[in-house]
C-alpha cells in the first residue's frame, strides 16, 4: 500500500535522525563555521568545517531540530566530507534546485545518489525549509558569512 | 446586570448541532475527515458570522460616521450596534469603553504606547509574566526602552502556575502596570486575575489583561475582574480576523493621548493644531473594519446564545478526556499541568520532534499547532524547542480527541 508518510520518513531518514553522523562535533582545526536557525520551527544548527587546500578535510555539526532537518544535516556532512570546496558548492546548488524547483529532470536527480532520499520532502511543501536549512548553513560556512542563516522567512 | 446573568438558564448544548453550523468543518483532508484542534490559534466560523459579513457587504455597506445617506446610516448603526453588544457581553459600563482594534496585539500596543507614553517615567516598573504571548511582551519592551522603565517578569512553577509569592515580592510603589494573560495559550493555565488585580491595585498599579484565549472559553465580566484594560481578538471567538476589542476604563481612556492620527479621531483640525475626539473614537483613526465589527457582534451573540457556561463545561470535559488519554500514552509529557486549566493540551512525545508530529497529524486530517506558540520564554522554561498543542473549541468532540491519539500511535509506529 502506498504510504505517503513512509515516503517522507524512510528508514534512512529515521536512522540518520536517531544516530546523526558527525554529531555533535566541532572538529579540531575548524576554520569555517556558520549558524542556521529557523525561528518558526526552532530548528537550530551550527556547522563547522576544516578547510585546507580547497578541500573540506573535516566537518561536524551541533544543534537540534526535527527529523527532516537532522537527517538532512547528517547526510550532508557525510556527503561533503573530503570533497573539494568547489564540488560541495555545486552539490549545494543541485540539492537546492532539486528540493525547491517544481520540475526537475531525472538526470539531475541522479546526481544526488544517497541524498535522493531527501526528495520525498517535496510532497510536503511546508517541510522543504527543514531539509534545506543545513545546506544553506554549509554554504554560509564555506563563504564565512556572519549572522544567522534562515530558510523560513 | 451581573446577577441577572448568573441566574440565566442556559439552553441545552448539543455538539452535533453546533458542528453543523460550521461549513468548514465538513471537509476531507488527505482523505480523512478534518479534525480541527487548532482553535487556540484561530477558530472556525459559523454560518451566522459568514452570512452577517456577506449580508453587510451585499446590502448595507458605506463608510461610518461620515455620510447623511441611508447606507451610511445603516452601516453606522450596524457598527455601533456591535459596539453596544460587545459592551454588554463583557459587562462594560458603556460602549464608549469599547475600542475596535485589529486584535489583542493591537489592543496591547495601544495601551503600551498611549497610556505608557503618558504615565511611565525613568525607573518605573512594568510587570508581565513568564507565560506571556509575545504580543504581551514586545510592546512593553518597546515602551520600557523608550521611557527607561524596567520590565519585570513574574515567574511560574513547573506546572505552569504563577508564583504568587514572587509576584507579591516584586510589587512595589514603582510598579505602574501589570500586564497578564488571563489564559496561557501555550499551557492552558487560567490565571487568578482577580487576585492579581487586587494586589496590583493595592500598590497603585494599573492592570491589563490579555484575554485572547479567555474570551472564547468562559464568561468575561470585566467588572468582576476589576482590571483597567482587557484585550481580545475577534478571530478566536468565532468572529472574523482583523478585528478585536480593547476595553478600557472610561476615566483612564479620557486622559490618554491618541494612538494614531487621521480621520475619525479628531474634532477639529487646523495646520496649527488638532482637537481630538472623545474615546472610543480618539483611538480609532481612519476607516475601521466595519464588516469585521459587524461579524464580531454576531459571533458574540451566537456564543452567548450557546451559553458560556455550556461552552466551559463542554471544553472542560474534552480536556479531561484528552488529559487522561495523554497520561496513558507512553513517552508523552504534558507541558502545562496547572490545577486550573482551560481547553489546551500542550505536549511533547519522546524521540519525535513536534514538527514531525505536526506533519504526521496533518496527513491524517488532524490540524494541530506545532511550534513555540509565540511564547518562546515558556519553551525556555520547559527546555523544549517547541511543543505540539491541541486546543479545543465548541465544536470538538471526544471522537476528535480519539483521532488525535490515533495520530500519536501512528507517529510512534512510524518512528519505531
Ligand atoms: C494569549 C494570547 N495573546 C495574544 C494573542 C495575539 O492575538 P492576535 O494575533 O489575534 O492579535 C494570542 C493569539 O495567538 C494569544 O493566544
Amino acid at each position: 500500500m502506498y504510504d505517503a508518510l513512509r515516503e517522507l520518513y524512510e528508514d534512512l531518514i529515521l536512522d540518520h535522525n536517531r544516530n546523526p553522523r558527525n554529531y555533535p562535533i566541532k572538529p579540531e582545526g575548524t576554520n569555517h563555521s556558520a549558524h542556521g536557525f529557523n525561528s518558526l520551527c526552532g530548528d537550530e544548527f551550527h556547522v563547522h568545517l576544516k578547510i585546507a587546500d580547497g578541500r573540506i578535510e573535516d566537518i561536524g555539526f551541533e544543534g537540534a531540530g526535527c527529523a527532516i532537518s537532522t537527517a538532512s544535516s547528517s547526510l550532508m556532512t557525510e556527503a561533503v566530507k573530503g570533497m573539494k570546496v568547489e564540488d560541495a558548492k555545486t552539490l549545494f546548488t543541485h540539492v537546492h534546485e532539486i528540493l525547491t524547483e517544481e520540475q526537475v529532470r531525472d538526470d539531475k536527480q541522479d546526481l544526488l545518489g544517497k541524498l535522493s532520499v531527501l526528495i520525498g520532502v517535496k510532497e510536503y511543501p511546508l517541510r522543504v525549509k527543514c531539509a534545506t536549512l543545513i545546506w544553506h548553513t554549509l554554504h554560509a560556512a564555506i563563504n564565512k558569512e556572519q549572522g544567522i542563516i534562515s530558510t523560513d522567512d | 446586570m451581573a446577577e441577572q446573568q448568573s441566574i440565566k438558564v442556559e439552553p441545552e448544548f448539543d455538539v452535533a448541532q453546533v458542528r453543523a453550523q460550521f461549513p468548514s468543518l465538513n471537509q476531507q483532508v488527505y482523505d480523512h475527515p478534518l479534525v480541527y484542534l487548532d482553535s487556540g490559534a484561530s477558530a472556525q466560523k459559523p454560518d451566522v458570522v459568514i452570512d452577517a459579513i456577506s449580508n453587510y457587504y451585499r446590502n448595507d455597506h458605506a463608510n461610518v460616521h461620515r455620510g447623511v445617506h441611508k447606507l451610511a446610516e445603516r452601516a453606522t448603526d450596524a457598527f455601533e450596534g456591535a459596539r453596544e453588544r460587545i459592551a454588554s457581553f463583557i459587562n462594560a459600563e458603556s460602549p464608549r469603553e469599547i475600542i475596535f482594534v485589529r486584535g489583542a496585539t493591537e489592543g496591547i500596543n495601544l495601551v503600551a504606547q498611549s497610556w505608557g507614553q503618558q504615565n511611565l517615567k525613568s525607573g518605573d516598573e512594568v510587570m508581565i509574566t513568564e507565560m506571556e504571548h509575545h504580543a504581551n511582551i514586545v510592546p512593553w519592551q518597546f515602551i520600557c526602552q523608550q521611557k527607561n522603565a524596567v520590565l519585570k517578569v513574574i515567574p511560574m512553577n513547573d506546572r505552569g502556575e504563577l508564583l504568587m509569592d514572587s509576584f507579591r515580592d516584586l510589587l512595589s510603589a514603582k510598579t505602574r502596570m501589570v500586564a497578564v494573560t488571563h489564559i496561557s495559550n501555550a499551557l492552558g493555565t487560567v490565571n487568578p486575575v482577580k487576585e492579581i488585580v487586587s494586589l496590583a491595585h493595592h500598590v497603585g498599579a494599573k492592570v491589563l489583561i490579555d484575554g485572547a484565549q479567555a474570551a472564547p472559553h468562559s464568561k468575561i465580566d470585566i467588572d468582576e475582574i476589576g482590571c483597567d484594560f482587557y484585550a481580545f481578538s475577534g478571530h478566536k471567538v468565532y468572529g472574523p480576523t482583523g478585528i478585536g476589542v480593547l476595553w478600557g476604563r472610561e476615566e483612564l481612556l479620557a486622559k490618554m493621548p491618541p494612538y494614531q492620527g487621521g480621520g475619525e479621531m479628531i474634532r477639529r483640525v487646523t495646520f496649527e493644531k488638532s482637537d481630538f475626539a472623545s474615546p472610543p473614537y480618539r483611538f480609532e483613526a481612519g476607516t475601521p473594519n466595519i464588516a469585521g465589527a459587524v461579524g464580531l457582534g454576531v459571533a458574540i451573540d451566537w456564543l452567548d446564545g450557546l451559553g458560556l457556561g455550556n461552552v466551559s463545561t463542554h471544553e472542560a470535559a474534552l480536556l479531561e478526556y484528552a488529559t487522561s488519554k495523554a497520561k496513558e500514552t507512553p513517552g508523552m509529557r504534558i507541558i502545562g499541568t496547572a490545577e486550573n486549566k482551560a481547553g489546551i493540551l500542550s505536549f511533547e512525545l519522546e524521540g519525535i520532534h513536534p514538527h514531525d508530529l505536526g506533519t504526521i497529524f496533518d496527513r491524517q486530517g488532524v490540524a494541530i499547532r506545532a511550534g513555540h506558540h509565540c511564547a518562546m520564554p515558556v519553551m525556555q522554561h520547559f527546555s523544549v524547542p517547541a511543543t505540539v498543542r491541541a486546543s479545543f473549541g465548541v465544536y470538538n468532540t471526544l471522537e476528535d480527541i480519539d483521532a488525535l491519539f490515533r495520530g500519536v500511535a501512528r507517529a510512534q509506529e512510524l518512528f519505531g
